[in-house]
């Protein structure tokens, strides 16, 4: 054995057995690439280049970039309906929609009898398309509907709900149509984050004093946060596009800032402007976004 | 601090018909450190849980300081409960998590301030109070749990295997930490755990259990010494002790591996009645020692394994086709295929019942 | 000589026997309850509209022309479904949905299934910013693409196609069916890989005997979970298309000038999907989330 301050040329020398490997990390990250690649190269050609024909056709004219299509998707009397609308519905229908989606998970974990065949219908809806759930709440808000004649049946006199001017019912239907359909999709996301949780916590909560509510409020929703931030982030910007289940239900009566978009593409054939809706819907979804991710920002993160 | 009192505790598992626990009574003195031991699946933690309120039984009854808690939800029975896996709160720093059951009690400010200073000071996590549970180890985050605990003043100090998921070394260290804080305290502690050496060490009393009973309750001395039956025996103890099959002749004699030695008196008495009895003999490999092979009153033995521990030496030996375990003094000079008289320790001697397993006494 | 007996405690003896107190079981099962009949109410909300237009559909022209309209199923027939079905486009439209959805599947997880395993397994330099700007794609909203996109395939002639829409349901499934198998692929254990390996398999050939039986139950999941987006998605198909239409596009398009039975028939034939699409994915809709999720 060498002593240990003999130089180091003193000690045999071993040769590396077996041929000479290659570091892990830099070949796995060739192959890597090569399996990302092609969608890289997908993304960016339906992505990418559709954003930036977008952006350009939108500020596109006849004889270069102008504003004008800025300009008359605002001066069109429908459009700034459309925004409020648009607005009012989601800032109505998100709260709803998470409130009902926590309580259904929070329901479906303290496991009912029956519980499985719960679920499979409260998930139902989640596959439903947009246009699907609005001719379903037709059957029901339509003049001869059902609830109509559920009123009739009961000596009530039917009501018009769907009525061009009773906007407050027309409101009530979209949204009530909304809430049913994607509830499901923010209820599915807080069940699979519930069951993510490791129930030690919320004993130990129980254990150390807290009531229901305290553990709910203290240690439930925190540890849901991520979960609940995915979530809000997607079904914000998918509520921004609200749009068939309007169609359905009032036709052009409930004007949307994704149905004028249409309205503008196929009915009055201008592409340009419904670029220029297009990219308004695309800035706000982003704004909303970016806002979320600040305002759900992980606190222990700032701690470190 | 309370005294714990439970009482005819049954309780089967959800969707089977295994019994949990079987009608399990048991009382904890103010101020006791009771350590429930046994094996996983023999009821122990179930035993706990129920004591905590996450769970119920199916029938008995359990109550903490004279007061009936059998079916009041955990966040009515003033306890604290130190958990197995720490559940140290990943989304609160550790002042906050250390505060958690002061603030659910409501507790002022400055008085909740002072008690949290106290606890991260006697567990040594005063400069950790900001951190995240996520920039802690494991063994602080056990520290934090226990802090949490101990601040609150409950009534009674339940614990999940603490120590469990701690390193070897960890473990050492924190077991004696743990003993001298809950001295300290004074509370009436209830300890689960599956390590016979922590429950020898931390408790005033254990109780073993086994498929949802209670083997044997008793100080730990009393039990590592006088077990009461084959299974607390060979279950308490490193190494577990030794069971051999012997027989007492209506002579006064024992034979164990082909050999005989003195029996006891009460045994011979009643052999001498029926004309020899087969019992089990218990004996601890530390109250065995080696002589020279034939001396008066030892048995012959070969040796087979010799294991150098350090502090001792552990032989395996075959006593007339039994194996027995023996510890030796390091220095002992012995080797594989050594034949060796084996002298029993008299009064370490235990005999259990062929078939009852149950401790026979005089 | 007598047996130890396994020493059990005393009883308290000096202490009265507090009664045991079991106001708070009564509570308990109160509590179950009430679970139950909010868990009945709300089943009503979610199922009585698929009811609702079941039934729309399952009866005669006549009896939905009665008003008020009868709630049991009293008169059961096929007429407005088949009269739906025949009415134009319906039918090509039909067949032009599953076409679409089919090849969005097959496109989107032969891009989307390598990506996966490249982000579950290796640590690449760029992972991080690769996930951000699937996460980013994933938000991006469907109109902003349509509108230009349709304008691109204008030009490359590729507009009114089923292929357009296959492209764009694609791209839209992509960034999801890349997490959803990425978060299959990490639950793989890694072990089991470079156990194959050892035992002589080349990469490809450990990916496709170890690796790929054992995600392809998650990877069953994405495919369903692509086909039923690919299925309801309405917006992008209207406007890429004009006779080549998808069964909601076609629906659409006509919603205006339909008679009310042809609206509620094709309510109901595109909610059907979503009953059976759910009904074999209820188990992985929990699980489809993984770890991935940010």
């Amino acid at each position: 054995m060498a002593a240990p301050d003999a130089p180091a040329a003193a000690r045999p020398h071993v040769p590396p057995a077996g041929p000479k490997v290659r570091a892990p990390r830099r070949r796995g990250s060739s192959a890597a690439l090569l399996l990302i690649a092609p969608s890289i190269v997908f993304m960016t050609l339906l992505f990418g280049w559709p954003m930036v024909s977008g952006v350009l056709q939108a500020f596109g004219g006849p004889e270069g970039l102008t504003t004008a299509n800025f300009t008359r998707m605002s001066q069109d009397p429908y459009f700034w309906s459309s925004v409020g609308n648009t607005l009012l519905l989601i800032v109505v229908m998100i709260p709803i929609q998470f409130v009902l989606a926590l309580a259904m998970a929070l329901l479906i974990r303290a496991k009912p009898r029956g519980a499985s065949a719960y679920f499979y219908i409260w998930a139902i809806p989640l596959a439903v398309s947009d246009l699907a759930a609005g001719l379903v709440w037709l059957t029901v808000f339509t003049d001869r509907g059902y609830l109509n004649s559920l009123l009739a049946s009961m000596g009530q006199q039917p009501v018009s709900w769907l009525a061009y001017d009773n906007y407050p019912s027309m409101f009530a239907a979209v949204l009530i149509a909304e809430v049913w359909r994607a509830t499901s999709l923010v209820f599915v996301i807080v069940v699979a984050g519930l069951q993510s949780i490791p129930k030690d916590y919320e004993e130990a909560a129980g254990v150390f004093g807290a009531s229901f509510w305290n553990r709910l409020w203290h240690v439930t929703l925190p540890l849901l946060r991520p979960s609940l931030q995915t979530a809000l982030i997607l079904r914000t910007i998918l509520a921004f596009q609200t749009f068939a289940v309007a169609l359905a239900l009032t036709g052009q009566n409930f004007p949307l800032v994704v149905g004028e978009t249409y309205r503008w593409y196929t009915g009055l054939q201008d592409p340009n402007v419904a670029s220029a809706l297009a990219l308004v819907v695309m800035f706000v979804s982003m704004v909303t976004a970016v806002g979320y991710l600040k305002l759900l920002r992980d606190q222990t993160e700032a701690a470190r | 601090m309370a005294d714990i009192s439970i009482k005819g505790l049954h309780k089967t598992y959800p969707g089977s018909t295994e019994l949990a626990t079987n009608n399990v009574s048991l009382e904890v003195a103010e101020g006791e450190f009771m350590v429930l031991l046994g094996p996983s699946g023999c009821g122990k933690t179930t035993l706990l849980r129920m004591v905590a309120g996450l769970d119920f039984p199916d029938q008995g009854s359990i109550s903490i300081g004279g007061r009936d808690v059998t079916y009041l939800p955990p966040q009515d029975r003033n306890l604290s409960m130190v958990f197995q896996s720490y559940a140290v709160f990943p989304h609160r720093n550790v002042r906050t998590n250390i505060a958690f059951g002061l603030m659910m009690k409501k507790v002022p400010r400055e008085e909740l301030e002072r008690k949290v200073e106290w606890a991260a000071d006697l567990l040594q996590l005063s400069p950790y109070l900001d951190r995240y549970p996520a920039n802690l180890s494991g063994g602080q985050r056990q520290r934090v749990a226990v802090a949490r605990a101990i601040v609150m003043d409950a009534d009674v100090l339940l614990m999940d295997e603490p120590l469990s998921n701690l390193d070897a070394l960890l473990r050492l260290d924190f077991r004696a930490e743990l003993k001298k804080i809950v001295q300290q305290l004074g509370s009436t502690t209830l300890y689960v755990t599956h390590d016979q050496v922590e429950a020898m060490s931390l408790s005033d009393r254990v109780a073993v259990m086994k498929k949802g009973q209670i083997a044997q309750l008793g100080h730990p001395i009393t039990v590592y010494e006088e077990p009461a039956d084959r299974f607390v025996g060979g279950f308490i103890g490193s190494p577990p002790m030794n069971f051999l099959d012997g027989r007492i002749t209506p002579q006064g004699g024992l034979e164990v591996g082909g050999q005989s030695i003195a029996a006891p008196e009460f045994l011979a008495r009643a052999a001498a009645r029926t004309g020899g009895t087969a019992v089990m003999v218990g004996i601890r490999a530390e109250n065995i020692s080696l002589e020279q092979r034939g001396a008066e009153g030892s048995l012959d033995a070969a040796v087979e394994v010799v294991e150098p521990l350090g502090h001792a030496t552990l032989l395996t030996v075959d006593l007339g086709g039994q194996t027995v375990k023996v510890q030796v003094p390091s220095t002992a000079r012995v080797s594989a295929g050594d034949t060796v008289g084996l002298r029993f320790e008299q009064s370490a001697l235990r005999f259990f019942d062929t078939e009852t397993q149950l401790g026979l006494t005089a | 000589m007598s047996h130890a007996t396994t020493a059990r405690t005393t009883a308290g003896a000096d202490r009265p026997e507090p009664e045991v107190d079991r106001r708070p079981l009564a509570r308990q099962r109160r509590n179950r309850v009430l679970l139950q009949v909010a868990c009945i109410l709300i089943t009503l909300f979610m199922a009585l509209p698929i009811y609702l237009i079941a039934l729309a559909a399952m009866s005669s022209r006549q009896s939905l022309q009665k008003f008020p309209l009868s709630f049991i199923p009293d008169n059961f027939s096929t007429e407005t479904m088949q009269t739906f079905l025949q009415s134009t486009g319906i039918l090509g439209g039909l067949i032009n949905s599953v076409q679409v959805g089919v090849f969005t599947l097959v496109l989107s997880l032969l891009i989307g299934v390598p990506a996966g395993y490249a982000v579950a397994r290796f640590a690449f330099r760029g992972r991080e910013p690769y996930q951000l700007f699937l996460l980013f794609t994933r938000a991006l909203p469907i109109v902003v693409l349509s509108v230009p996109l349709a304008q691109l395939f204008l030009q490359t002639g590729l507009y009114d196609s089923a292929l357009a829409v296959v492209l764009l349901h694609s791209a839209l499934a992509l960034p999801t069916t890349i997490l959803i198998t990425a978060s299959v692929f990490l639950g793989v254990p890694r072990d089991v890989e470079e156990a194959a390996r050892i035992f002589g398999c080349s990469p490809v050939q450990a990916f496709l005997k170890v690796v790929l039986p054992m995600a392809i139950p998650g990877i069953a999941a994405a495919s369903i979970f692509t086909f039923v987006m690919s299925w309801n998605e309405v917006l992008g198909a209207s406007i890429l298309t004009l006779n080549q239409r998808t069964l909601p596009a076609q629906v659409l398009s006509s919603l205006a000038e339909s008679p009310l039975a042809y609206r509620f028939a094709g309510g109901f034939l595109l909610v059907v999907p979503a009953l059976v699409f759910i009904f074999f994915m209820r188990r992985y809709l929990t699980n489809m989330w993984g770890s991935t999720i940010r």
